[in-house]
């Protein structure tokens, strides 16, 4: 057994695992990574096979997380551009590292991609609430405390045992940069918002703004208006456009509200609002009208195209050029 | 009903059913009647369910079946026969110490509505509510409808702490917030049963499509059944 100490948890550090599903009765919200393609890249690195996509890992926004270990574990950090330091020198991203006992881990701040994750071979052991350890800050729901972690923290790792090093090639990571083409399952409302304004939704470039967090993303741009003042409330899935009446779209992500009455105009496919939830106030973002079937294709052809991917093996301590 | 009903797109891995552009009891019970069913048609490429006023949202997994065998298994929910009824639900007693010091807004609300104090109280405890949905924060359930005498909009400048417990109006609904939270509702009392308790089994008095009636209790009741006084509610 390890243990990690938080000595800081920077802008904002989380526990998550692949979120909490079937508790939406009780009005709580599914939580788990806003990148999961990254997360699931960690796990993956940490050789936590079939839990790659559900293990307890840290979610790091914006970076200055610091943490030490009192024993040797195997840790991977992926997600977007934070400078990362083992004792001050420089280590990779997307890769294993080894961490002896004493080490300690830190995360810079990123200029290019917000969130970065931080996995541990083993995953981090974690009591679950409602079936799932994703913190939920505004539900005061998981992790430690139902609270974002804080210096002084501790939080129970496997001790190294032994394990291939691995690397995902540096073609098969994904791309950040500071736009994003959403994808978006157009239905919910849709037929609510006249031809021309589906137009300019579609054809608009639209910025985030300073509200952008774990509940969704506000956006800044031409204003587009439905024919509806309201609508009864009704339940919100991940990625939900949304239009209040000043016709600024938010979408909804990982911490929204289940039930709301805004119009919805469609929502993004999941696979987007990774990239999404990696962009920063001031980034640029466009939307693309998809259909359900075509989102089924996409997703199956990802899906299938990632059990492809295998990460190279390296020696321990290997550093790219 | 079947014919009012519509299936739409949601998102990539939800179809939301409408059952309705209208809340009333008897749609309510027919979003309860199919939410009861999906579970057993759809196993476990049910991936959620958000039951609300008119409307169900079904989630589903993506990767392990289609949209259209997820619209044939809401189809065969929507053709079930077995009768159903509104009144199907759980009948939860809740208790309200009501007053202007455990409801900030009674008064105002009572001049408002052309009533007084008493009558609002009396009111509120004559409905039964049912529970249409929950959501909002863990354990709010939305209760329907108050008496339309008691319709009041929400306060022009929501609260910045509303108390745990605090029983409260907003149109025509009505609700105990479960825990502390902004909020922009009229508070009219106090309810000391605790609406949301994760490390209880059940963590929720009511479920969607109970029914709800409120009883009137005094401070020192309220105090008794383990009520907490939140201090100045501004």
């Amino acid at each position: 057994m390890a243990m990690v100490e938080i000595l800081h948890p920077g802008l904002l550090s989380l526990l998550q695992d692949a979120g909490r599903f079937g508790q939406h009765r009780f009005g709580l919200t599914s939580g788990g990574p806003l990148d999961p393609e990254a997360f699931y890249w960690a796990n993956q690195l940490c050789d936590n096979g079939a839990h790659a996509g559900s293990a307890t890992a840290i979610e790091a926004s914006i970076g200055g997380l610091k943490l030490r270990v009192d024993a040797p574990v195997r840790v991977a950090v992926t997600g977007g551009e934070m400078p990362v330091t083992i004792n001050g020198a420089s280590a990779p991203r997307w890769q294993t590292l080894p961490l002896q006992a004493g080490d300690t881990l830190e995360l810079g701040y990123s200029k290019l991609g917000s969130r970065c994750y931080v996995a541990f071979a083993g995953g981090l052991q974690v009591e679950p609430q409602f079936g799932s350890t994703a913190t939920v800050v505004r539900e005061g729901i998981g992790g430690l405390r139902g609270a974002a972690l804080q210096k002084g923290d501790t939080i129970i790792a496997s001790t190294d045992t032994g394990g291939p090093c691995l690397r995902l090639p540096p073609a098969r990571r994904p791309h950040y940069t500071h736009r994003a083409t959403l994808r978006v399952v157009t239905g919910y409302q849709l037929e609510h918002f006249s031809r021309e304004q589906q137009r300019r939704f579609f054809q608009s470039t639209y910025e985030v703004s300073e509200r952008c967090d774990r509940m969704g993303y506000r956006l800044l741009g031409p204003p587009v208006q439905s024919q509806l003042d309201g609508i009864l409330s009704e339940g919100i899935c991940l990625g939900a456009v949304q239009i209040p009446p000043d016709g600024q779209p938010i979408v909804l992500l990982n911490d929204r509200q289940t039930i709301g009455g805004y119009p919805k105009i469609g929502s993004v496919l999941s696979l987007d609002l990774a990239r999404l939830a990696q962009l920063m106030p001031g980034d640029k973002v466009n939307f693309a009208e998809i259909d359900m079937d075509l989102a089924q294709r996409i997703l199956h052809l990802y899906y299938n195209f990632r059990r492809t991917i295998t990460p190279d093996l390296i020696a321990p301590g290997f550093t790219e050029e | 009903m079947e014919s009012q009903t519509r299936i739409q797109v949601a998102g990539e891995n939800a179809l939301i059913i409408y059952f309705g552009s209208v809340a009333s009891a008897a749609i309510s019970a027919h979003v309860q009647h199919t939410a009861r069913l999906l579970p057993e048609l759809m196993g476990p490429h049910l991936i959620d369910l958000i039951p609300s006023y008119a409307s169900l949202l079904v989630l589903f997994d993506p990767l392990s079946c289609e949209p259209a065998q997820v619209c044939h298994w809401i189809e065969q929910a929507l053709e079930d026969e077995t009768s159903f009824g509104d009144t199907d639900g759980t009948l939860v007693e809740l208790p309200v110490w009501y007053s202007p010091e455990s409801g900030p807004d009674l008064e105002a609300l009572a001049t408002g509505a052309g009533l007084s104090v008493d009558e609002v109280i009396q009111l509120h405890q004559a409905t039964e509510y049912r529970v249409y949905a929950i959501g909002f924060a863990p354990g709010f359930a939305y209760l329907g409808e108050v008496d339309a005498r008691l319709t009041t909009p929400r306060l022009a400048t929501p609260r910045r702490r509303v108390p745990q417990g605090a029983v409260a109006i907003a149109d025509r609904q009505t609700a105990v917030y479960p825990a502390p939270s902004p909020g922009g509702w009229n508070l009219i009392g106090l309810c000391p049963t605790p609406m949301f308790n994760p490390h209880a089994s059940p963590s929720m008095p009511v479920s969607v499509g109970d029914r709800v009636r409120f009883t009137a209790i005094d401070r020192q009741q309220f105090l008794d059944l383990g009520g907490q006084l939140p201090g100045e509610i501004r």
